[in-house]
């Protein structure tokens, strides 16, 4: 089994994207094949900016076992008002330093769940956020 | 299409991955926002856009994209570019509005990206 832990800062726009390459890499050098790589890979993105751009500040764990390859996230809030909306495409409430990025296009949380084989989402206003997405190995 | 083919069409300057030109792509998207780009999973599809930071990068990174084409001349600074050198991908930067890029290479032949979703199996050809 494999663990890899990933702490995420609030803001960081610097370092966005390095837990996820990191995760594409190990998962590569495990052979894991090109195509669902890249699921896992834009899954792990959007993960990632999501605690970047909308939490306090987090992590992401990936673990590799018998179930397949696990992907979650935890952050320290401020939590999501309304679950169902977050999960439509095209909302977003992403402020004008995340646009002016290229992001806010309220596509994340719906990416993921799209790419990912399950995926579970738990949030508590004032507590935080808990995602979980799990995909096979076929 | 060939990159080669592209840099042509587009009258491109390559900054960087001069090397793997003659490489083929079969399709492309146009997009300045990374998000909805992260939508479109095809292996080599060339991105347009006008969006010259890290997360251009980072994105075909994730999407293993294979050439990216700065539209309206611009030129994304040196640490940008090396990360992508590093991917092994090709850049060039076209003196055109990405409207005019866009329409240039769908005249030459070039399509857009399939918008595969997910699990789904890839859609056909997407406005993009």
């Amino acid at each position: 089994m494999i663990q890899t832990d990933y702490p995420i800062h609030h803001g960081d726009y610097t370092r966005a994207g390095e837990a996820s390459a990191d995760i594409k890499r190990q998962l590569r050098q495990l052979g894991v094949g090109s195509a669902t790589l890249r699921r896992i890979a834009v899954a792990a993105y959007e993960m990632e900016l999501n605690i970047i751009i909308h939490s306090l500040g987090g992590s992401m764990t990936l673990v590799v076992d018998n179930d397949g390859i696990k992907l979650s996230s935890r952050d320290e809030g401020p939590g999501i008002p309304d679950v169902s909306k977050a999960m439509s495409e095209g909302f977003s409430t992403a402020d004008e330093v995340a646009r002016g990025l290229g992001f806010g296009a309220g596509m994340g949380l719906p990416n993921m769940r799209r790419n990912a084989d399950q995926f579970e989402i738990e949030s508590v206003m004032g507590q935080g956020t808990q995602i979980r997405m799990l995909f096979l190995l076929t | 299409m060939t990159i080669a083919e592209i840099v042509n069409v587009l009258d491109a300057r390559v900054l960087r991955g001069e090397e793997k030109i003659a490489q083929q792509v079969y399709s492309a998207c146009c997009s300045d926002l990374m998000s909805d780009v992260l939508a479109f999973v095809n292996e080599k599809t060339v991105l347009l856009t006008g969006l010259t930071n890290m997360h251009v990068v980072r994105t075909a990174e994730m999407l293993d994209l294979k050439c990216l084409i700065f539209a309206r001349g611009k030129v994304p600074q040196e640490d940008v570019l090396d990360a992508a050198d590093e991917l092994g991908l090709v850049v060039m930067t076209a003196p055109k509005t990405m409207f005019t890029c866009a329409g240039l290479l769908y005249d030459a032949g070039l399509r857009g990206a399939a918008m595969t979703w997910g699990n789904e199996k890839p859609g056909g050809e997407h406005s993009a």
